[in-house]
């Protein structure tokens, strides 16, 4: 399964047509795939708090969008999460690079690994973890709950369910 | 002239259009001059405005005005080159620059020092960028909104507040019917 396309297919699917980005080495793939889709409008962020901006606008405007993203990410963008995001009730799908858990290479990714489900928790924000490349057929099922509910929602997908950084 | 009166004098030109306000004091006082479910009162989220209006106008045609501050387009100017980059004709953002913080006490900002914002934002890659003083906003931003091209507009003006009450409408009331005038 190419998982960079079918998470890019069901975004298509679910009529997500304005997808953020802030790049992740694991992402690079399916950050291509974004780019490539004819029917997804990609803009690129410099910082994803910034990117959240950008989809509420969007969403106000009547698309529906996506934020792709990492981790370290929810370390700055707790307040935009809870006063824009959540304080006004928009939906927000995230894909995030889950880095600094198994099979990652570099030791500073796991000082905020370690936080990154207590802050999401702490949030009440839906969360969901790929680790193996079949949990990708939940995706679907995970944007069309996230539009159901008008939340944001976290989707961690790590190094394994990326299949490592060519380490095996 | 002070914030409040530029607000004052261009409420009818931005009147009949959708308009994504900043966070604190100008949220309160174009609510105050002008309220209606066309303006989008931001109730946190510092430094976001011009990207949820930019957001905005990338998704849908109509125009949209972002009106910002110095200090919060200080925070967030990383969104700058990607409003250059992805320039969209039915796009203006206001950026009211009274050189202070205005809603914590006019602290002052470095865009009231040495930083011209102006500058920043052609440097970005903003191709129309008018710096104005204030009492010569009310043409400019008329022709900006009617404009095919996106406009970036530095308004310069003094900092002073006027006291005025908190903007206690519902959050989820001011997206929806921020979202209905959208649909209209």
């Amino acid at each position: 399964m190419n998982i960079d396309k079918k998470i890019a297919d069901d975004l298509v699917a679910n009529d997500v047509s304005f997808v953020t980005t802030v790049p992740c080495k694991q992402l690079a793939g399916v950050i291509e795939e974004v780019e490539a889709r004819d029917d997804i409008f990609h803009i690129p962020s410099n910082k994803e708090d910034e990117g959240m901006g950008l989809c509420a606008g969007a969403f106000m405007g009547g698309k529906r969008p996506a934020i792709i993203m990492q981790n370290t990410a929810i370390g700055v963008t707790i307040n935009t999460l809870a006063t824009l995001t959540q304080f006004y009730r928009m939906p927000l799908p995230m894909i995030i690079s889950y880095r600094g858990e198994l099979r990652e290479p570099v030791a500073c990714q796991v000082e905020m690994a370690v936080h990154t489900k207590a802050l999401l928790a702490q949030l009440n924000i839906p969360t969901y973890h790929f680790h193996w490349q079949k949990d990708v057929e939940e995706f679907d099922n995970i944007l069309k709950y996230t539009f159901m509910c008008n939340k944001p929602v976290a989707i961690l997908t790590d190094a394994n369910f990326w299949g490592g950084y060519g380490d095996q | 002239m002070i914030r409040s009166e530029i607000l004052k004098e261009i409420a009818p030109i931005l009147n009949p259009h959708l308009v994504v306000c900043n966070i604190g004091l100008p949220s309160q006082e174009l609510h105050m001059i002008d309220d209606n479910e066309r303006n989008f009162y931001m109730l946190g989220t510092m430094g976001l405005a011009s990207s949820i209006g930019f957001g905005l106008a990338l998704a849908q045609d109509k125009p949209v005005i972002s009106i910002d501050g110095d200090g919060s387009v200080l925070t967030n100017l990383g969104t700058l080159p990607t409003i250059a980059n992805n320039a969209t004709g039915n796009y203006t953002l206001l950026i009211i620059d009274n050189g202070s913080y205005g809603s914590t006490g006019d602290q002052p900002t470095y865009a009231g020092q040495k930083t011209s914002l102006s500058a920043v934002a052609k440097a970005c890659g903003c191709d129309n960028v008018v710096e104005v003083q204030d009492k010569d906003l009310g043409p400019v931003l008329q022709s900006a909104i009617d404009s095919d091209e996106m406009t970036i507009i530095v308004c310069k003006c003094d900092s002073g507040n006027i006291k005025l009450p908190v903007i206690t409408l519902d959050p989820v009331v001011i997206r929806h019917r921020f979202m209905e005038a959208v649909k209209a």
